[in-house]
């Protein structure tokens, strides 16, 4: 395996092969055809597929996310792309209300393999209402399954795994790690949906690095090794299903955890695992579970103020030094 | 088309249907003061002729979504009585074992993706099947039925825009009832006529006599007509009324008994039976023998529910995902 190619090449492989593999896949959204996506994630897409099967849509959240779930339960496997995670406030309904309670309302009958790809992240100065990771949101509503890929592999063999599926998924891709490079094999392969990965073994702390913060973390453990502390890395790659196992695993050998993601802090993913680590594992504790988050405000549009929110390198050694320095 | 050019076995189903509706209702209602149901019950008797006309211009494969006032809407489809008032009485052997109550009520194989509790909830999934039809290059068609107060709802808006920009085959029907919940019309929209606003939309609004079953099904069987033909949707307006509150135990402070006795005396049942006799489609005697089928089948429909056993505690926690991934999705 040796073929590097973007986190945005892989996501483009991953639609391409699946709408070639199955008629049934199909992609919807604003500016995903001729355009090739805002982000250029579906380039070439419509060259192949053409406008049936490559739709562009009007600007009409709602029309993309309940027109993607009536086609999926006649069958069809819908991809929806968001252009920006914030918009799908806007569809907030047919997520919560429909999209993610179909098949139990229907006493188990719908299936709803609908894959909504959304955009998600702070790419700098586009402050409040282009750069938020709302993943907390919808982890709050069963029904729903949430990935949150950080390497090209990751991306394309989940994005497979979320167009074969029978459930709904929320499929967050971060702005920035579009042009990250990352070994993507040319064979067909999927990544399971509710499998953490170990990104660097290590004894002294357990990182938590949730989506786009992974080049920060493998950054941040750069410097914390050269200042003694040997740091794990684990990457849950989904947040709905979530893989307690391995990451209760690691805090037994390590004793000590920092959860790192973009969510805004108050109520975001880091919460509910720590709160599952607190009812599940505070035995293994040997320090407090400290969170490194965005800071609890709207998006900033200053360059300066959207850094000083932000989880930065140096706010991630920071923390860890001082969990890995705290003493009972 | 006049009532004489209808075969006379069609005329009787179109009655059959509306008193099925209509007994389903009143049962639903007694049962619920009766203990059987536990949930809350919109009812639609009132509106029998717009949930049958409709849905007999359909096939058994086209589909429907419904709304929070969907009971008429799935019996039209070919619902169970038996099923459905299980599904009310929270039952195992209901359409959604117990899950979805009145407001979820659900059967794909009749082509019913669903009640729904969400004003204009529905609509937009309903483009979305019409949209894997025409994508598949199949001659089925989607019927929303949504309320007067659904076209006040985004969902609405977008749903029909790209309906009328892909020429989906779709229709959408509205049941104009005067009321969105305790407030008229008039205090919700600047329009009387809501069917208007197809023009927005590129596609045909047409208003039809809702409480007229055969007008119902012809305005309809035109708009499928169409939309198999590839030409778009079609907006159909039902001029109606609901007898009854919101939902049940609705105080109705918000109307007067006299507008309410005006329409009871246009009553869409009442006034097909008469035409069924006058018209001689039909002696005393058939059309009394057909309520008396209806009745015994309500009969066994409570019987049915009432002796179905109640789902198990442990069902709560099944049926969240297709794909379970060893339990880790909880």
């Amino acid at each position: 395996m040796d073929r590097k190619i973007t986190f945005s090449e892989a996501i483009n492989e991953a639609m391409a092969e699946e709408m070639r593999r199955d008629e049934a896949v199909f992609l919807i959204g604003e500016d995903v055809g001729v355009f090739g996506g805002v982000f250029g994630v579906s380039t070439g897409l419509f060259d192949e597929f053409g406008e049936t099967r490559v739709r562009d849509t009007p600007i009409s959240e709602i029309a993309i996310v309940g027109g993607g779930l009536g086609a999926a339960l006649m069958g069809m496997r819908p991809i929806a792309e968001i252009m920006f995670a914030d918009f799908v406030a806007c569809a907030m309904d047919q997520v919560v209300n429909q999209v993610a309670k179909a098949r139990y309302m229907s006493g188990g009958k719908a299936s709803v393999p609908l894959t909504l790809r959304i955009v998600n992240g702070a790419p700098g100065s586009a402050a409040a209402q282009h750069s938020q990771s709302p993943e907390a949101w919808f982890m709050n509503v069963p029904g729903l399954k949430i990935a949150i890929p950080a390497t090209p592999y990751d991306a394309k063999g989940l994005l497979k795994s979320a167009v074969r599926g029978e459930d709904p998924v929320l499929f967050f891709e971060h702005k920035m790690l579009y042009a990250e490079p990352g070994e993507v094999p040319e064979d067909d392969y999927t990544v399971p949906f509710g499998e953490a990965v170990v990104r660097r073994a290590g004894k002294d702390i357990t990182i938590l690095a949730i989506g786009g913060v992974l080049p920060r973390v493998m950054a941040a453990t750069e410097q914390l090794a050269a200042a003694g502390i040997d740091a794990e890395v684990i990457d849950p790659r989904t947040l709905v299903p979530f893989d307690k196992e391995t990451v209760i695993k690691s805090v037994q050998k390590t004793n000590r955890v920092v959860i790192v993601h973009e969510a805004h802090k108050r109520a975001g993913p880091g919460a509910e695992i720590a709160a599952m680590l607190a009812e599940e594992a505070i035995g293994y504790l040997d320090a407090p579970i400290v969170r490194v988050a965005t800071k609890n405000v709207p998006f900033p549009y200053a360059p300066d103020l959207e850094q000083y929110i932000l989880p930065t390198v140096e706010d991630i050694t920071e923390a860890v030094s001082a969990v890995v320095a705290y003493r009972l | 088309m006049s009532i004489s050019n209808y075969p006379k076995e069609q005329l009787l189903t179109f009655y059959r249907q509306m008193v099925k509706v209509r007994e389903f209702e009143l049962r639903a209602i007694n049962e619920r003061r009766a203990g059987l149901i536990p949930g809350f019950i919109h009812s639609c008797v009132g509106q029998e002729a717009t949930a049958v006309g409709a849905c007999a211009a359909l096939n058994q494969d086209d589909v429907i979504t419904s709304t929070h006032r969907g009971h008429g809407h799935l019996v039209a489809k070919g619902g169970e009585p038996r099923y459905m008032m299980a599904e009310l009485a929270a039952r195992q052997t209901g359409y959604c074992g117990g899950k979805g109550g009145s407001l979820h009520m659900t059967d794909f194989e009749l082509g019913i993706l669903g009640a729904n509790g969400i004003v204009a909830g529905g609509i937009p999934m309903a483009v979305g099947a019409a949209l894997a039809f025409q994508m598949r290059g199949e001659q089925r068609v989607a019927l929303s039925f949504f309320g007067d107060g659904a076209v006040n709802e985004g969902a609405f808006h977008e749903a029909a825009n790209l309906a009328g920009l892909w020429k989906l085959p779709m229709i959408f029907f509205c049941e104009n009832n005067l009321y969105g919940e305790g407030t008229p019309q008039d205090k919700q929209a600047p329009v009387k006529d809501l069917s208007i606003r197809a023009a927005g939309y590129a596609f045909p609004g047409v208003i039809v006599d809702g409480n007229d079953v055969t007008a119902v099904y012809e305005a309809t069987q035109e708009a499928v007509a169409r939309a198999r033909a590839g030409e778009g949707p079609t907006f159909i307006e039902g001029k109606t009324y609901r007898y009854r509150g919101h939902y049940e135990g609705d105080p109705m402070v918000y109307r007067s008994p006299e507008e309410l006795e005006a329409w009871q005396e246009r009553d869409p049942i009442a006034a097909f039976r008469q035409r069924l006799l006058e018209h001689k489609f039909a002696s005393e005697s058939e059309i009394t023998a057909v309520e008396s089928e209806i009745q015994s089948l309500l009969d066994e429909a409570v019987e049915f529910a009432a002796q179905s056993p109640q789902p198990t505690r442990e069902s709560a926690l099944d049926g969240v995902y297709g794909d379970t991934h060893e339990g880790r999705v909880f």
